[in-house]
């Protein structure tokens, strides 16, 4: 199954080299950043780099970057979402001449990036989230990001096959669209398995409280549940307290594998060298910036986490199988009739939400299955 | 609410939470306790409890046994409180004002020091299985006790004893109510202060080791959610005794619990106001238990 | 060290006019107080394997090297004054305020929930936004005072858990009754009207809120020192026993300082809700109000004094980044400094005087 990652994103890789190299015909970005073979790349995380979860993620792909040739990367952690990330980002510029910034965090964008933005034209910003809007964002901003739902899809679909007790859990940060979306697919790739299967949520407040997470973790397997995942920044906590409560657990941003070897399922893994790699080379080509990209596990901007041993073969079968129609795009996750569970028809029957639709980035209801 | 919700699960999730959350508050706030008793306050108690658990994790990453990390947690725990006596005992200085120093620098150095730990896995203490006799996992874990949980109620006990029946306990006490009457019966004032604030520091250190290699169990920068500042208010609450501290502190541990464990049981929404339902309870303690009585005379709290 | 405090006390003995020589003393306590913190730090990083040579020019680059530099020095420095004097002023009544975080917050809440209902008002939107941001800052810390005064809650505890329970309602009202429903994954308050805004100084990349900053330093100054009021809260402060028995209110006068440096730090909260992110969301508990304690300890209380320890503190920060990028050090760094320079403050003076003193008594005049 690494196989088949690997060569789905090196097919990706392809791509975006041969599209940025039919795309460089002199845009006003050619005299910039064409000059030479070189380019200063800046990656600022809102939280430690080995977090084993959001910044984790953003810092190994950051450190494949770093590899390629021609490239200073520059990074910088813990930086807070206030003049804090403005003035990294100058300094990044005025200090050490970079060409291209990854601000990774969700609440960097508005109004940080967008300030910075303004006041320095020639240097491009790539903002992780999904903000970007053309004619009203500058271009030399752009948004990527990933639809991690299909990650947690497969995670659903994993955890239906392992749980026994049929009831799953979730810890959640907080109640915003991208987290309710996450929560509402890993609940439907259950009970794609078993619709009897129904998913509580804790909501612990914040992005990191490791004591609150943990507790939560526990209330949730003493409520029965006998898989966990979750969308907080580290989902090291919660990972090991419920290996250590016996249940097994789904990972979640990066690879947990290695923290609960004999609980871990699978894993909804971001995989930003796609991105990252497509507005490296559309930079350093100078071609324009590429301002609003995305994709999922077809595109190589998600990954899976090696099975482990808790996952059946006939769930690794499963899962794999899901998988594959995925990557066919044969696989559409939120399509009617679908009901929310207060019994509210939220997606109307014949009506299927492509990942692409906006209507998903609002996304205000848990889906009929989940309990919170 | 849904059929299959278990709400008898709360309360003992909640006394569970208690055992679990409520162990580095019984530490801190013995050792804030302590500290207290020989008339000085310790708010840097919380670099302590930070350092303390950074210490244990990489203590006990380095030497692979939990308990050479709980032994560095308490030396560093120590060493920080020895400094908050030695400067408090220069003249003229705020010993409020040296805690929250020492809790800066205290946090600091952690957090310096801690980054190689945050990716490596450490030793966890091992704890009893007393609810091995029953078949409900619930009871199972609400009755799986991790071993710094029987030291901290042998600490109190200590501590008590230490306070009501030896000399080193009286002598202690008396400096911390009256500075005058001390000198004049020629106690060794600072000795004694020094030993107590560094016992407290070593205290906290070691609530400290619990957050950090039992529950949670891992070590990041957001391990400690201000427990070490809580640690003051939970002091005044247990009226400066050693017993009280540990029901003060199960009651903060299982309210931090009973949040939690409400949403998982269905009930839902105004989370962020539970989780401020300790402090809530903690200002309304403080600002209706109209008495004053246990408070040494020397702190600057009681004045 | 010896050779610092021996020089201050052949200035002291020096000067005739007992206030200038006050002030020297003060001066002479604070610079030996940064030579001990730039020593203890320095050992510090030589015992963590770095050269702190290196660290220090580029602690000063980062910091004060270039317009670039003073420009983010400032920016920092900002919030820090207000949010200082929220420790300052309490601080005159004898009372240790350590929650004015919360006031932030509140301030910073009321004015962006007012701030959205006036974009009719053009510039006059911000005076009415001030103002809210201070009374909401001002009752926050203003209930610390009367806390202490009428149920003898101690101020340092009270107003701590007063601050967590501002985040938590904060957080409440944010991502609750008070969220803008277009604020999808970022749950804010609606954002502000263009005449809610606060702009920039002309030209120069630093908000507006620095010229408040530095005018409420300025009139707090003139309030403590050139005031009866500012007077009888010396008294009050100083000794309160003495204070009662002349007459003075001193309750009353300790829940109106604790009143005035929450409405402080509550017009912090507004400058950065009106310059900064444009609505109140989860990024304004940026921990402001606890720097600002650290801040008003290195000032030694004094409102004047907290403008170039604003700048000192501000700076640190600044070139935090700096640190990370070209020395790979952790962020942490800056904060393992601010712990130094915290204690030496507060360790220098007293252990001069015990050095200067010992110096007397061996060469008796």
């Amino acid at each position: 199954m690494s196989e088949s990652r690997l060569s789905v994103s090196r097919r990706h890789f392809l791509q975006a080299v041969v599209a940025g190299s039919l795309v460089s015909l002199a845009g006003p970005w050619s005299r910039a950043l064409a000059a030479g073979d070189k380019l200063t790349v800046g990656f600022i995380y809102v939280g430690p780099r080995d977090d084993y979860g959001y910044n984790q993620a953003h810092a190994e792909a950051a450190a494949q970057i770093r590899k390629l040739p021609g490239i200073t990367a520059l990074e910088e952690e813990n930086v807070a979402e206030t003049v804090a990330v403005q003035k990294t980002m100058e300094s990044m510029i005025e200090l050490d001449g970079a060409q291209l910034i990854f601000p990774t965090s969700f609440g960097y964008f508005d109004p940080h990036v967008l300030k910075v933005a303004a006041k320095y034209p020639g240097v491009r910003f790539a903002h992780c989230g999904g903000l970007w809007r053309e004619g009203v964002h500058p271009k030399n901003t752009g948004s990527f990001f990933g639809y991690i739902d299909e990650g947690q899809y497969l995670n659903g679909v994993a955890a239906g096959h392992a749980s026994k007790t049929r009831k799953l859990g979730f810890v959640a940060a907080k109640p915003i669209p991208q987290v309710l979306r996450n929560i509402n697919a890993f609940t439907m790739g259950a009970r794609s398995v078993d619709p009897s299967i129904t998913t509580r949520v804790i909501f612990t407040g914040d992005w990191a409280m490791p004591v609150k997470e943990a507790e939560a973790a526990n209330s949730l397997v003493d409520q029965g549940a006998d898989v966990l995942t979750c969308h907080v920044d580290s989902p090291k906590v919660v990972v090991e307290t419920a290996a250590r409560r016996g249940a097994m657990v789904c990972g979640y941003h990066a690879d947990q594998s290695a923290l609960a070897p004999q609980a871990y399922l699978t894993g909804a893994q971001w995989n930003w060298v796609t991105p990252y790699t497509t507005l490296v080379q559309a930079a350093m080509s100078g071609a324009p910036m590429p301002n609003f990209i995305r994709g999922g596990l077809r595109e190589g901007y998600i990954k899976t986490s090696p099975y482990g041993p808790a996952l059946s073969a006939a769930g690794q079968a499963a899962v794999s199988a899901t998988k594959e129609k995925m990557l066919a795009g044969a696989l559409t996750i939120f399509k009617g009739p679908l009901a929310d569970n207060k019994g509210r028809t939220v997606i109307a029957a014949g009506v299927e939400l492509a990942q692409t639709d906006v209507a998903l980035e609002a996304m205000d209801w848990l889906v009929e299955g989940v309990q919170g | 609410m849904s059929a299959d919700v278990d709400l008898w699960a709360v309360p003992l999730a909640v006394f569970a939470g208690a055992i679990r959350a409520g162990s580095p508050f019984l530490f801190v706030s013995l050792g804030e306790c302590l500290t207290e008793r020989g008339g000085r306050i310790n708010l840097g108690l919380e670099g302590a409890l930070v350092m303390g658990a950074m210490s244990a994790y990489g203590g006990a990453v380095l030497s692979g046994s939990p308990w050479l990390g709980l032994l560095a947690a308490i030396v560093a725990g120590g060493l920080l409180g020895l400094l908050h006596g030695l400067i408090c005992s220069l003249p003229r200085v705020n010993d409020i004002a040296v805690g929250i120093g020492l809790m800066l620098l205290g946090i600091g150095l952690a957090f310096f020091l801690g980054k190689p730990f945050i990716q490596p896995r450490a030793p966890g203490l091992p704890a009893f299985e007393l609810g091995a006799w029953s078949s409900n996992p619930l009871v199972r874990e609400a009755l799986r006790i991790n071993v710094l949980f029987p030291l901290g109620l042998a600490a109190c006990a200590l501590m008590h004893l230490a306070l009501t029946r030896t000399r080193w306990g009286l002598a202690l006490r008396c400096v911390g109510d009256s500075q005058d009457t001390a000198r004049a019966l020629g106690l060794p004032i600072l000795r004694l202060r020094l030993s107590a604030t560094a016992l407290g520091g070593a205290l906290a250190g070691i609530g400290g080791a619990s957050l950090s290699l039992f529950y949670p169990g891992s070590w990041n920068e957001g391990l400690s959610s201000g427990q070490g500042l809580m640690a003051v208010a939970l002091v005044v609450f247990a009226r400066w005794q050693p017993w009280r501290c540990l029901y003060a502190a199960l009651l903060f541990g299982g309210a931090g619990a009973l949040g939690p464990a409400l949403q998982a049981a269905g009930v839902t929404g105004a989370y962020h106001l539970f989780n401020a339902a300790p402090y809530v309870l903690t200002l309304a303690l403080m600002a209706f238990a109209s008495e004053r009585t246990g408070a040494p005379g020397e702190l600057r709290l009681s004045r | 060290m010896s050779a610092t405090s021996a020089s201050a006390v052949a200035v002291l003995r020096a000067a005739p006019d007992p206030r200038l020589a006050a002030a020297l003393r003060a001066l002479a306590g604070t610079v030996g107080a940064l030579a001990l913190a730039a020593l203890l730090f320095g050992a510090f990083l030589v015992a963590a394997g770095h050269d702190p040579l290196a660290v220090y020019a580029l602690l000063w680059k980062g910091a004060f090297g270039s317009a670039f530099a003073w420009q983010n020095t400032l920016l920092r420095a900002a919030p820090l004054m207000l949010t200082a004097l929220c420790v300052v002023l309490p601080a005159r009544a004898g009372l240790i305020v350590i929650g004015g975080e919360g006031a932030v917050l509140m301030g910073g809440l009321a004015a962006a929930a007012l701030g959205v209902h006036l974009g009719g008002l053009g510039g006059m939107a911000l005076l009415p936004m001030a103002l809210a941001g201070a009374l909401a800052g001002g009752v926050w810390i203003g209930l610390v005072g009367l806390l202490r005064e009428r149920r003898g809650v101690n101020e340092a505890i009270g107003s701590l858990l007063l601050a967590y329970i501002a985040a938590a309602l904060f957080k409440h009202l944010v991502e609750g009754p008070l969220r803008d429903p277009a604020s999808l994954n970022k749950p804010s308050t609606p954002a502000l009207p263009d005449a809610a805004r606060l702009g920039e100084l002309a030209g120069s990349g630093v908000h507006a809120g620095l010229v408040i900053g530095v005018l409420a330093c300025v009139l707090a100054h003139l309030l403590i020192h050139h005031t009866p009021w500012g007077f009888g809260l010396k008294v009050a402060g100083g000794n309160p026993r003495a204070g009662r028995m002349v007459g003075l209110p001193v309750g009353r006068l300790a829940i109106a300082a604790c009143g005035l440096g929450g409405a402080a730090a509550g017009l912090a909260g507004m400058i950065e809700v009106a310059a900064v992110h444009g609505a109140a969301n989860s990024a304004l508990a940026a921990g402001y109000g606890y720097a600002g304690i650290l801040v008003a300890f290195v000032a030694r209380q004094q409102p004047l004094a907290i403008l170039p320890t604003a700048l000192l503190v501000g700076g640190v920060a600044a070139s935090g980044g700096l640190l990370q990028r070209r020395l790979g050090l952790p962020d942490a760094t800056v904060n393992v400094l601010q712990g130094f320079l915290f204690l030496s403050i507060l360790v220098a003076e007293p252990l001069f005087q015990a050095v200067a003193q010992r110096i007397r008594r061996r060469r008796p005049r």
